[in-house]
């Protein structure tokens, strides 16, 4: 009943989703979806290594805490260390040395949000290099282009990205551009044997330009597809509302990836409305300021609190640093060397990892809704902090929270 | 703890240090290198990290500036501070100062020696010094040692007072060793100071070696304080005074041609803090130490092709502060490296060499990725733990003079 682990391309068709089970309740799905790397179990978190690096895990630590997928960032691997030398190492795997599966997005968010002047034509995105001040420019089919030498299996389009707070006419222009880019994109894409392109859904928080999105981008034959253009500051009551939305108007039969997301209720209740797939960098930002992800919310390592308290950071969590290290020692080595936030770092990869491990058992015991209840329990202290927005979007699919 | 050193030409020590540790089990080869870390942990490296070292030196090294802000943890945990750490299995030597840290001189008292701590510095009486050893409950520690004359400058007077006081301090400890039950079957090593005066040398170790310590801490011979010919003459001075069955660790000497001199002179411990050191600066070592000529290699660098890339410099300077590059080392900051896939040195066994290319660590140190400490780091231990193989099987096999060569490049 579990996926098949297959290592290699299966010719023409680099993505196979295989549903494996659906909650009776709401719209979450337990999948297995094979890459031409590895097969991934869904629903997933996947961890960002921005630069071809998980920070301070090694690839082979990374495989030991189960991690299927991971990130890397099109935008600063494409200026350091450039697509040409990336190809000449094998790929970003050969690069990095992962042997699993790999998805890299498009560079269209850091642009926008790294670089200052970005300046957005149908052209594409040009900007200042912050490394050596050459004008560049990234159009669709550039960004394709280095995905390609990056190898990964799942690329990312080329988006017009705009804030989640815009609103107006700008937002319209950029559903529509993305359009446009998703096609160009689409053409540009050398290796559709082996290389996955995502569509991405824009249209911010407007339900019609949404709408509008979803029928258009789901007429393209892509092998999944995104919902992006929020976790940008937005409400979280329109956050989930037009989660739901595309969830509802996306196929079955495809993967939907909701980018930016990773807050553990963010996760849950997501999944409980439809996603597959996500990413975030704050687990791992978060364990390099000495904060520890844990079921009822975080411990600050480097608070005061902790310096004689010789339990590990979860009693319950059996990662390489639970098993072998205290809150106090933890607490004692961040003030003098690295390691302390590598073995943070590990810890809150295996955190989310193993979450949405249980989320995805939950579902294929058909007991999801069960585990929603649960988890909502641990996280917060009473029913009455349990945030409005999660009670609502999980209600709208059928999960109460008495 | 027993010294067994095998019997060889008079004046070579290579042997095993047995009967380590509480349960007596444990044992370390010499001459040999102390896994160095920052308060339990070695740098950069997490515990699966660190296996991945395969076999690691069966001493590890605790420098208690590391680890000293934090002794009232250490006493409200009350089992010390390798379980603190979550170091299970080894041998642990709490020394004063981090050698890879700054010690500046001039705050020592007659009553006091000055710790440097990250947490800045703190004045340590013997009795406060026996309380903080008593909180970390090493397997060996040195007595508080007053290190503050520096050859350079000091005053014969300065001279005779450091060691004065250090004979005094070692005394005291003694006395407060036998009373502290924290630290019964624990091995008290004295130090022995005197900084470039031969009689002062000679009257240190003479009168430290009379007194009921498991070993000798060579102080004051440190890298950056002492060229090297005055230090192989001293330090054969001071061997020649100690006896033959306890080990003798030397402070703050690293470097490999530097080693290969203590060694001649009856060093047999030596702090492993030199892999570290260059990590820091973005280098990988990768001074050759392997005796059986290798006919490749040798013929590039007859054809002035150095196969590693390194330091085209035949020397360094004496008075090298740890900052610099040494030629033991190749820089991966430096732009060659750029699109070079081999690893950081052919045919070496460590993980990253296994595993990763010149190019993605020099891709690491410009992007400034926490990674490339943790690779570097890796490697450096690696290899330098392989030199000191390579140390004793040409002791074994009377061969150091080859090594010399091969690890000077000569």
């Amino acid at each position: 009943p579990q996926g098949v682990r297959t290592e290699g391309a299966i010719a023409g068709a680099p993505l196979v989703l295989r549903i494996l089970a659906e909650c009776p309740v709401s719209k979450a799905r337990a999948c297995d979806m094979t890459l031409p790397h590895c097969t991934v179990n869904t629903p997933v978190f996947m961890p960002v290594g921005t630069q071809g690096t998980m920070k301070g895990v090694t690839a082979e630590q990374l495989e030991n805490l189960g991690c299927q997928i991971c990130l890397g960032n099109t935008y600063h691997l494409g200026m350091r260390p450039g697509p040409e030398l990336i190809e000449k190492a094998k790929g970003l795997h050969g690069f990095m040395n992962w042997r699993r599966s790999l998805l890299t997005d498009s560079g269209g968010f850091q642009m926008v949000s790294l670089v200052e002047l970005s300046q957005v034509t149908e052209e594409g995105v040009k900007f200042r290099s912050p490394y050596d001040n050459k004008e560049i420019l990234l159009s669709p089919e550039q960004s394709i282009a280095i995905q390609n030498s990056l190898g990964s299996d799942i690329m990312m389009q080329l988006d017009d990205v705009v804030s989640s707070t815009v609103t107006g006419p700008r937002v319209e222009e950029a559903m529509r551009r993305s359009i446009r880019w998703l096609d160009r994109c689409i053409a540009a894409n050398r290796n559709p044997e082996s290389q996955n392109l995502f569509a991405i859904i824009q249209g911010g928080l407007n339900s019609e330009l949404r709408h509008i999105c979803l029928e258009e981008m789901t007429k393209r034959d892509v092998p999944g597809f995104a919902i992006g253009g929020l976790s940008g500051g937005e409400e979280k009551d329109d956050f989930w509302k037009m989660v739901t939305l595309s969830t509802d108007h996306l196929p079955r039969e495809k993967p939907r990836y909701l980018m930016g997301v990773g807050y553990a209720v963010d996760l849950v209740v997501c999944v409980a409305l439809g996603c597959d797939m996500f990413d975030c960098v704050f687990p791992t930002r978060t364990a390099r300021f000495g904060s520890a992800l844990v079921p009822w919310g975080s411990l600050q390592l480097k608070h005061k609190q902790y310096a004689k308290d010789f339990q590990p950071i979860d009693p319950e969590c059996t990662c390489p640093t639970c098993r072998r290290h205290s809150r106090a020692y933890l607490h004692a080595l961040l003030k003098c060397d690295t390691a302390a936030l590598h073995h943070i770092t590990i810890h809150n990869i295996s955190y989310q990892l193993s979450l949405m491990q249980s989320v995805r058992q939950s579902i294929i015991d058909g007991c999801f809704p069960q585990f929603v209840r649960a988890f909502m329990d641990r996280m917060f202290p009473s029913r009455e902090q349990y945030p409005r927005w999660a009670v609502d979007a999980l209600a709208s699919v059928g999960i109460t929270l008495n | 703890m027993k010294l067994e050193l095998r019997g060889l030409a008079p004046g070579t020590r290579l042997g095993v240090l047995a009967g380590l540790g509480r349960s007596g089990t444990r044992a370390m080869e010499v001459p040999g290198c102390l896994l160095y870390t920052h308060c339990g942990s070695v740098p950069h490296l997490t515990h699966d990290t660190l296996d991945a070292l395969g076999r690691l030196p069966a001493v590890t090294q605790l420098p208690l500036a590391t680890v000293a802000e934090h002794q009232e943890v250490l006493e409200a945990f009350r089992e010390g501070a390798a379980k603190l750490a979550g170091l299970h299995d080894t041998v642990l030597f709490c020394s004063l100062q981090d050698p890879a840290a700054p010690c500046p001189a001039g705050y020592n008292t007659s009553k006091s020696v000055s710790l440097w701590s990250a947490a800045g510095r703190i004045e340590l009486t013997v009795p406060k010094y026996v309380a903080m050893q008593a909180a970390v409950r090493p397997d060996w520690y040195q007595s508080l040692a007053d290190g503050d004359a520096q050859p350079a400058g000091s005053s014969l007077k300065r001279v005779r007072r450091s060691v004065e006081r250090t004979l005094t301090h070692l005394d005291e400890c003694v006395l407060l060793h036998q009373k502290t039950a924290e630290l019964v079957g624990a091995e008290l090593f004295g130090v022995v100071e005197g900084a470039d005066v031969r009689e002062e040398r000679v009257r240190s170790a003479r009168e430290t070696a009379k007194r009921p310590v498991g070993g000798f801490v060579l102080d004051g011979f440190q890298s950056g304080v002492m060229d090297q010919a005055l230090r192989a003459q001293l330090i054969a001075a001071v061997t020649a005074e100690l006896p033959r069955d306890k080990p003798r660790l030397v402070l703050g000497v690293g470097r490999p041609d530097q080693v290969l001199s203590c060694v001649e002179g009856g060093v047999d411990l030596f702090e492993g803090f030199f892999p570290f050191v260059a990590t820091e600066r973005g280098c990988a070592l990768c001074f050759r130490f392997a005796m059986e000529p290798d006919p490749e290699s040798a013929v590039q660098e007859q054809n002035g092709v150095t196969e590693d890339g390194g330091s085209s410099r035949t020397e360094d300077p004496e008075h090298q502060d740890l900052q610099q590059m040494t030629r033991f080392e190749m820089n991966l900051n430096d732009r060659r490296y750029r699109d070079d896939l081999r690893p950081l040195v052919v045919g070496c066994g460590c993980y990253c060499c296994r595993n990763h290319s010149r190019a993605y660590l020099h891709h690491l140190l410009v992007t400034k990725e926490l990674l490339a400490g943790v690779l570097l780091m890796l490697h450096n231990v690696s290899h330098y733990s392989s030199f000191f193989s390579s140390v004793r099987e040409a002791l074994a096999t009377d061969r150091l003079e080859t090594l010399k060569s091969v690890v000077l490049g000569v």
